[in-house]
């Protein structure tokens, strides 16, 4: 499937592992949070770069104490107007201090991509045959944001330009 | 672009250069996803919501436009361009309703692009008023002029309406969320039956904070608002409103449609556990980057700035002289005009309830003269109230007959703000997809039936609100008097609810008995009224406090007896 990264198409480094299927060493792979949590033992000593897949029930909570395994946590949007993800985004970011990847995966739609990228993540699984210009154009048709988020840390940001007013 | 700005005179928001890019941009975003709709790039699933949270909704025989009244507040300006866009786009009216706003129940979905655009030449839009995700915050449609008022909503809800603009974490809720805020004693925004409603108050030291009580809200399950925190500080308002909508995305029910308001969710967690969430979240999120800093808030304020009030007297002559000599103006003074903070000036409600008629409707006429009479008696500023009606809020007591006078003319001097003919009604049937009854005909009849302006004086405070369905957009749950319309059977029946109130004392309605016809409805209604008159003590007793006096033995035997 089409990756979506800094408004472009580019390459896919991971694949994901459906549970059961053996966990390749050699290359970059995205687990399951249940397989992760079932056989997380398996995984000691791997070299290679792991990823896990949390849906959208599990909260950035289940995974904190164990996000410095992670190069990459990929959220799960079964529905486009499920909106946890969001959150969950949000907090790995602010409250866990979560510095790597962070995926969009299931239904999401390119009028999304630009509160995903403010609220922290990095890269988007689109659906096959997705328009690339509807993606680019998404992080350019809007140019205003009226509240902080993890773009813009300035403190309540453009509600500062009223100290001009007067 | 051509922008024409407000008039500068009274308090109202001024879009600067920033907000007025915002909504630009937003249009021809909007633009855009049409585009893609009709190229088949997005699924009508998958344009639905992205249609509502431009206020675009489809009914039952056309499409619907809510335009978004920031608060409620407006200018003259404004007004005349919403009644130019009905008149051109619609069939010659509006609907305002009991969320502040205004919409347009005819309109077609290609004139939708051309719309937006008009309404940005005077910084006005439909965004976030549909859709699940924080809607227009609305206030005390009183704000800036009540002689009771503590703090002025206007201010945080504007701090609001900036923050909570394409929200990029709240933006894909469970559900809708709506807030509202008073600042004043009176509780004129009912706020405990708003997912969030805020007490705006201020501490010994004259700082200004806020009380949050959460989950309240209508519909299938009617609950009122529970107090999660007595006291947030200013600097706080932010943060903790955050805070609650971060719980609420988390936590909120997404399983099931009617279940997934945040008042489900504090009544599933339970009020400790919901606020233990909540503060804990409120913890953490406190910091710079979420304090609202004194200076901005003056910043904003400075908008929403007194109007140039002369001085005149606050015992007027003019006034005088007019209530002894018009019996009829007397009567519309007493009911429909309500103290100012200002010696000298008073608030005049405008009601859109005239005896037969639709409640919330406006002709484009009728909103034109309003602009004419917001400019020349009341510095340019009108607001929509949530029982459907305007309000003029500064107008000088020497000038309230004329402006009575010229209102009576139009059909818009009815004497009834908040008596029996005041009545809320949702679209209904008529209008709506939703709904199992029609709720506009019904109000029409009730109307009539109290149609002279003595008998509704005479019977005093007495909300009457109708819903045409379970979701209760005409707040029946609240009601003195609430009206549900039920469909039994393919024919249109109406369960009737007693001893509602939305005010600061919330409680819901109680259902009285079996639903009744359209006809009994009106009947029912007079039997009530007259129960209550025979029964209460002198004339100062409302209604609502006969009822919890005598219960609802005597009102039910009468109704229900002859069966």
């Amino acid at each position: 499937m089409p990756l979506i990264e800094n408004g472009r198409i580019g390459e896919d480094a991971w694949s994901f592992i459906p549970d059961g299927e053996p966990v390749p060493n050699d290359r970059p792979v995205i687990i399951s949070f249940e397989r992760w949590q079932a056989e997380r033992d398996s995984f000691e000593g791997r070299n290679a770069r792991l990823g896990v897949r949390l849906k959208s029930g599990t909260l950035a909570g289940a995974i904190a104490a164990d996000l410095d395994r992670f190069s990459l946590v990929a959220l799960e949007f079964p529905k486009f107007r499920d909106g946890r993800g969001f959150s969950t985004a949000r907090e790995l970011r602010e409250r866990y201090g979560y510095t790597g990847e962070i995926r969009a995966v299931g239904h999401v739609i390119p009028d999304q991509y630009l509160f995903l990228v403010r609220t922290g993540f990095t890269s988007v699984e689109a659906p096959e045959g997705t328009n690339p210009d509807s993606w680019a154009n998404a992080l350019k048709e809007i140019t205003i944001a009226f509240q902080p988020s993890l773009d813009d840390t300035a403190p309540l940001s453009l509600l500062r330009r009223k100290l001009k007013v007067g | 672009m051509n922008h024409i700005a407000p008039g500068a005179r009274a308090g109202i928001y001024h879009y600067d250069e920033i907000d007025r890019q915002f909504v630009a941009e937003r249009v021809e975003q909007f633009r855009k996803q049409v585009e893609r709709r009709l190229s088949g790039e997005l699924t009508e699933e998958e344009f639905k919501p992205v249609r509502l949270m431009n206020g675009l909704y489809l009914q039952l025989h056309a499409y619907m436009l809510r335009i978004a009244v920031p608060y409620g507040v407006m200018s003259a300006t404004q007004l005349r361009k919403l009644a130019e866009i009905g008149r051109r786009y619609d069939r010659g009216y509006g609907h305002f309703t009991t969320r502040q706003n205004l919409q347009y129940n005819w309109i077609k979905l290609e004139d939708t692009p051309a719309i937006l655009h008009e309404l940005a030449e005077v910084d006005m839009h439909a965004l976030q008023t549909s859709g699940n995700c924080v809607r227009n915050v609305t206030t005390d449609p009183f704000v800036g002029a009540a002689r009771d008022e503590v703090v002025d909503g206007r201010v945080y809800a504007e701090i609001l309406r900036q923050w909570t603009t394409m929200h990029p974490e709240f933006t894909y809720l469970p559900r809708k969320f709506k807030i509202a805020i008073s600042g004043a004693e009176s509780d004129r925004a009912a706020v405990r039956i708003h997912d969030v409603g805020l007490l705006a108050r201020r501490n010994d030291k004259g700082e200004a904070g806020f009380s949050f009580y959460v989950g309240g809200g209508l519909g299938r399950s009617p609950f009122v608002g529970k107090l999660v925190r007595e006291w947030v500080a200013e600097e706080d308002f932010v943060a903790y409103l955050e805070a609650i909508l971060r719980v609420y995305n988390q936590y909120g029910r997404r399983d099931n449609i009617y279940k997934a308001r945040i008042k489900i969710l504090v009544h599933e967690l339970g009020l400790e556990k919901f606020t233990q969430e909540v503060e804990e979240e409120f913890a953490r999120l406190r910091g710079p980057k979420y304090r609202l800093d004194p200076e901005i808030v003056e910043g904003v304020r400075q908008h929403f700035a007194p109007p140039p009030f002369e001085e005149p007297p606050d015992h007027s002559e003019a006034l005088e002289r007019a209530k002894a000599s018009d019996p009829a103006f007397a009567n519309w003074l007493a009911v429909n005009v309500a103290e100012h903070k200002a010696p000298g000036y008073a608030i005049a409600t405008i009601s859109l309830k005239p005896a037969g008629g639709i409640p919330g409707d406006a002709t484009c006429d009728q909103m034109d003269l309003v602009a004419d009479l917001a400019e020349r008696h009341s510095f340019g500023e009108l607001r929509v109230t949530h029982v459907q009606n305007l309000v003029l809020a500064h107008v000088k007591k020497d000038e309230l007959y004329d402006l009575w006078k010229q209102l009576d003319a139009a059909e818009l001097g009815s004497a009834n703000a908040g008596l029996i003919g005041d009545i809320i009604a949702c679209p209904g049937l008529d209008y709506c997809a939703l709904a199992n009854a029609r709720s506009i005909p019904l109000a029409q009849a009730i109307s009539a039936r109290f149609a002279d302006p003595v008998r509704q004086r005479t019977i005093g405070e007495l909300g009457i609100k109708i819903s045409g369905c379970i979701n209760a957009c005409g707040h029946h749950h609240v009601g003195a008097i609430g009206i549900l319309g039920v469909d039994k059977k393919g024919t249109e029946y109406y369960q009737i609810t007693v001893g509602g109130d939305p005010t600061l004392t919330t409680e819901i309605g109680d259902i009285l008995g079996p639903a009744v016809t359209e006809t009994e409805a009106v009947d029912a209604i007079e039997a009530i009224v007259d129960v209550y008159l025979a029964n209460r003590t002198g004339e100062g007793e409302r209604f609502i406090d006969t009822l919890r006096r005598v219960g609802h033995a005597p009102f039910k035997e009468r109704i229900y007896a002859a069966d």
